[in-house]
C-alpha cells in the first residue's frame, strides 16, 4: 500500500483500474442479485421452462454484453464530461465527432481492403491494422473537435449559456449532413460496413472448460474492453499526474485565476477538445468493430446514451463518466435480455431504454448532481 | 448586330415557331402532366427507393409516347419520403397541391403509405404502389389506392409453411422492426405458426440498428430451429451477422424487405453458413419475369447499375399511371383529364406489364398475386444473382 501511495505513476494507474473493477463488480452484483431473486420469486408463474435455470444460463453473457457496451458509452461520455468540466456547457456535437472517427477509421480499412492488404495480412498484423485504424479515427476526430471549438464555440464563450448550446446542435446537424454529402459523392454508399477480416468474430474462452464459471467472449469484445480500459487509465493519468493535467484542472476550477497564473486558457481548452474528440473517435472505431455498420446518423443514440451516462455519474467528473457508462450499459443489457423473459413477451427488448431512463430519473431525484457529483470535488 | 439583321433573325425565329406549331400538337401545348414518385431516396433504405424512382423514370421515357403525341409534356416529380411517415405525409400534401400531378407511384414502406394515402384519398389523387404489402393499404377500400404486389396476410403464411414443411422446424423465434409492415408480417406469421403447432420461443420488436447482443442472448439460450425476421435489410443484415457470429446454427427466414444485394454486403457469409437464409418476396428476381430481360438491359444502360427488386414494379406502376391517364384523356376529347377520371381509369384497366397482367379488384389489389421463396446463395453483393427461387405461388387476394 505504501508503495502505491508513494509512487504517483502507480497510484494513478492502479486506482482507476481498481475503481473500474469495483464498479463492474458492484453494478453486476446488484443487478444479478436482483434478477436471480426475481427469478426465484416468479418461478411458479411460468410453466413452459424453468425461469431460474434460463436466467442463470444467460447471466454471464448478459453481464459481458453490458460491460462491453458500457465501456463504449464510458469512452464517449468522457468527451462530454471533460468539456463540461472545463466550459460548463454540453457539446452536443460530440456524438457526430464520434461518428466521424468511426467512419474515417472504417473507410481506412475499406481502402486497405481495396488494395488487398487486408486479405494478405495474417496473424498479429490484424491487430496492428485495427490499432492503426483506431489511431486514424482519433487523428480525424481530435483535430475536428478542436476546429469546432475554434469556429463554433470560442466566439461565443462569453455569450449566455444557451447560445453555444444551440451552436453545438447546429454543428451536429452540419456534420451529419456533411458526412452524408461526402459519402454520397465519393462512394455512393450510405452504409459504411466494416470489411470482414481477421479473427475478431471468433470466441475465446475465459475460465476453466465446462464449468459454470467459464464464459465465451468474442475477440472483438476483448479488444473493445481492452482499448477502452487503456484509454481511460491513460486519461486519468494525464489529468491527475501531469503538468498539463494540472493546468486542465486549474482552468476547470477558475478560468480567470489560472489565466493570471500564466496558463494559456485558450490552449488548454483546445487541448481538452482535442483529447475528448480523440477519445470519441477511438470509440467510433471500436463501435464499428463491435457492431459492423455505421452511417452518417449513427452517432445520435450512442451520443445520447453517453451523455446520459455522464449525467448519471455526475457530469464534469471523470470517474463518474466511467461509472455512469458501465451502469447504463449493464442496465440496458439486463433490461433488453430479461424483460421479455420475465413478462413473457408483454414487454419486449424495446423497453430497455425506458427501464434505463426510469432508473436515471430515480437516481437524479435522490442525487441531483449524479452518483459521484458531490463526493468528488475535483473536476475536469 | 444591325437593326436589319436583327429583324431578319427575328422573322426566321418566328417563322420556324409557326412551322413547328403546324406539324400537329407540339409537346407541351396542352400543358404538363406530372407523375409523382414517393420513396426513400436518402437514408439506409435508399437502395430500394432510388430504383423505384428510376423504374418510373424509365417508364416515362419508354411508355410516354402516346401522351406526348397527344400534346402533353411529361415530367417525373420525385419526392424523398426518407422511409419516415411524417416526411411522407408532408410530401403528400405537396404532391396533392400540385395540380399537374395526375397519378403517383409509391411508397416503399407500408408504414409511410398508410398515413400518406389518407392525403391522396382526400384529394382524389390515384397512387399505384410498387411495394407495399400491408393489408391495410387497400382494405380501407379507397378508390385511389392500388398496388401491383401481393399482401402480407398471404406472404407470412407462405413463409410459415416453408418453415414448417420444407425446413421441418419445430421452434421459431420471431423478430420484427416495429413498423406497420414488419409487425404486421410478424403477427400473421405468429398466428400461422400457432395454428400449425410450431413453438414460438420468442416474439420481439426492436428499432435497434447496431447492438443486437441483448436480443441475441435469449435467442442463443433457446436456440430455435428458425429465426424469422420481419423487416428491412438495413436492420436485418446487421442482426443476421451478429447472430451468426454469436454461434447460431439454424436457419434465418426473412421477408420481401430483404430482397436486395445490400443484405449480402451487410451480412456477408452469415447468410450461407449454418442453416443459411431464405426469404419470401412479392417481387421475384428479373429471371422470374420473362418480359423483364429487356427492361434490365435498358435500366443498366440508363442508370449504370442492375435494377434492384421493385424497380420493375416501379416501372409497371408508372406504366399503369400513364395508360390510365391516356385512356382518361382520350375519353376527355384529348384534353387533360380530372384526377377522379384517372383513378377510375386505373380500376378499369387491364395492363400487360413486365411482371404480368395487371388488373385491380374493387379495393385495388391484384386478384391473383405472385409470391416467391428465395434461398440465398450469396456472400457478397456481387453474387446476389446466385440466389435461387425455391418455389413460387400464384395465390388469390384475401379481399377486404
Amino acid at each position: 500500500m505504501r508503495l502505491i501511495t508513494a509512487n504517483p505513476v502507480l497510484r494513478h494507474i492502479l486506482v482507476p483500474l481498481g475503481q473500474m473493477l469495483a464498479f463492474i463488480a458492484g453494478a453486476g452484483a446488484v443487478l444479478s442479485t436482483f434478477v436471480v431473486l426475481s427469478a426465484f420469486l416468479f418461478r411458479s408463474t411460468i410453466t413452459e421452462f424453468d425461469l431460474v435455470e434460463r436466467t442463470l444460463l444467460i447471466l454471464p453473457e448478459v453481464l459481458l454484453n453490458g460491460v462491453t457496451i458500457g465501456f463504449v458509452y464510458a469512452t464517449i461520455a468522457l468527451g462530454y464530461t471533460m468539456v463540461y468540466g472545463v466550459l460548463e456547457f454540453i457539446n452536443f456535437a460530440h456524438s457526430e465527432i464520434f461518428m466521424v472517427g468511426g467512419v474515417v477509421g472504417v473507410e481506412f480499412l475499406l481502402y486497405l481492403q481495396s488494395r488487398g492488404t487486408l486479405a494478405a495480412s495474417a496473424g498479429a498484423s490484424h491487430y496492428l491494422i485495427i490499432g492503426v485504424a483506431i489511431l486514424i479515427g482519433m487523428l480525424a476526430s481530435g483535430p475536428l473537435a478542436m476546429a469546432i471549438e475554434r469556429v463554433a464555440y470560442r466566439p461565443l464563450r462569453n455569450a449566455p449559456r444557451l447560445v453555444p448550446l444551440i451552436s453545438a446542435i447546429g454543428m451536429s446537424f452540419f456534420l451529419q449532413d456533411a458526412v452524408r454529402f461526402i459519402l454520397s459523392i465519393t462512394t455512393g454508399q450510405f452504409n459504411v460496413i466494416l470489411p470482414e477480416f481477421g479473427p475478431f468474430d471468433n470466441f475465446v474462452q475465459i475460465g476453466p472448460q465446462d464449468s459454470p464459471l467459464s464464459i465465451q467472449i468474442q475477440i472483438k469484445s476483448v479488444i473493445v474492453i481492452g482499448v477502452a480500459v487503456v484509454m481511460l487509465v491513460g486519461l486519468n493519468y494525464l489529468v491527475n499526474a501531469t503538468r498539463v493535467g494540472k493546468a486542465i484542472r486549474a482552468v476547470a476550477q477558475d478560468r480567470s485565476a489560472s489565466s493570471l497564473m500564466g496558463i494559456d486558457v485558450n490552449r488548454i481548452i483546445a487541448l481538452t477538445f482535442l483529447i475528448g474528440g480523440a477519445l470519441g473517435g477511438a470509440a467510433g472505431v471500436l463501435y464499428a468493430l463491435k457492431f459492423t455498420r455505421l452511417d452518417p446518423f449513427v452517432g445520435f443514440f450512442p451520443g445520447l446514451k453517453a451523455f446520459t451516462a455522464a449525467v448519471l455519474g455526475g457530469i464534469g467528473n471523470l470517474t463518474g463518466a466511467l461509472l455512469g457508462g458501465l451502469v447504463l450499459g449493464m442496465l440496458e443489457s439486463f433490461g433488453a435480455s430479461y424483460l421479455s423473459i420475465f413478462t413473457r413477451g408483454a414487454f419486449g427488448a424495446e423497453y430497455k431504454d425506458i427501464l434505463a431512463f426510469a432508473i436515471l430519473i430515480i437516481v437524479l431525484i435522490f442525487r441531483p448532481s449524479g452518483l459521484l457529483g458531490q463526493t468528488v470535488g475535483q473536476k475536469a | 448586330m444591325s437593326k436589319r439583321k436583327f429583324a431578319f433573325f427575328a422573322l426566321v425565329v418566328i417563322a420556324s415557331l409557326v412551322l413547328a406549331a403546324c406539324g400537329g400538337p407540339a409537346p407541351g401545348s396542352k400543358g404538363t402532366i406530372k407523375i409523382a414518385t414517393q420513396s426513400p431516396l436518402s437514408g439506409p433504405q435508399s437502395v430500394l427507393g432510388v430504383d423505384i424512382k428510376n423504374g418510373a423514370d424509365l417508364a416515362l421515357e419508354q411508355l410516354g409516347g402516346p401522351l406526348r403525341d397527344m400534346g402533353f409534356a411529361l415530367q417525373l416529380a420525385p419526392y424523398d419520403d426518407q422511409a419516415t411517415p411524417d416526411v411522407g405525409v408532408a410530401n403528400a400534401k405537396n404532391v396533392v397541391a400540385d395540380p399537374d400531378i395526375l397519378c403517383g407511384v409509391g411508397h416503399l414502406n407500408s408504414g409511410v403509405m398508410i398515413p400518406s394515402s389518407e392525403e391522396y384519398h382526400t384529394a382524389g389523387l390515384a397512387f399505384v404502389s410498387p411495394a407495399n404489402t400491408n393489408p391495410v393499404v387497400t382494405t380501407r377500400g379507397y378508390l385511389e389506392v392500388n398496388r401491383v404486389v401481393g399482401r402480407d396476410d398471404v406472404q407470412a403464411p407462405v413463409a410459415e409453411e416453408y418453415a414448417f414443411k420444407e425446413l421441418a422446424a419445430k421452434s421459431v423465434y420471431i423478430i420484427h422492426d416495429k413498423t406497420a409492415y414488419g409487425q404486421g408480417v410478424a403477427e400473421f406469421f405468429r398466428s400461422a405458426a400457432e395454428e400449425d403447432g410450431l413453438t414460438v420461443s420468442g416474439f420481439e420488436g426492436t428499432e435497434e440498428t447496431a447492438n443486437f447482443d441483448p436480443i441475441i442472448t435469449p435467442i442463443m439460450a433457446a436456440p430455435p430451429d428458425v429465426v424469422f425476421f420481419a423487416g428491412i435489410y438495413s436492420q436485418a443484415g446487421v442482426f443476421f451477422k451478429q447472430t451468426r457470429d454469436a454461434g447460431y446454427e439454424g436457419t434465418f427466414l426473412g421477408t420481401d424487405g430483404m430482397d436486395t444485394s445490400e443484405l449480402a454486403s451487410l451480412a456477408g457469409d452469415a447468410l450461407t453458413r449454418g442453416g443459411g437464409m431464405a426469404y419470401t418476396t412479392v417481387a421475384g428476381p428479373a429471371s422470374a419475369y420473362p418480359k423483364a430481360a429487356q427492361f434490365a438491359t435498358d435500366f443498366q444502360a440508363k442508370f449504370g447499375a442492375a435494377p434492384q427488386p421493385f424497380a420493375a414494379q416501379g416501372f409497371d406502376s408508372a406504366g399503369v399511371c400513364l395508360k390510365a391517364i391516356e385512356n382518361a384523356a382520350t375519353a376527355n376529347n384529348g384534353d387533360k383529364p380530372e384526377r377522379a377520371a384517372v383513378a377510375q381509369a386505373i380500376r378499369a384497366l387491364t395492363y400487360e406489364g413486365l411482371t404480368g397482367t395487371i388488373a385491380f379488384d374493387e379495393i385495388g389489389d391484384l386478384p391473383v398475386a405472385k409470391y416467391f421463396i428465395i434461398k440465398v446463395n450469396a456472400t457478397s453483393a456481387d453474387t446476389w444473382g446466385n440466389n435461387v427461387i425455391v418455389t413460387s405461388f400464384d395465390l388469390p387476394s384475401p379481399g377486404q
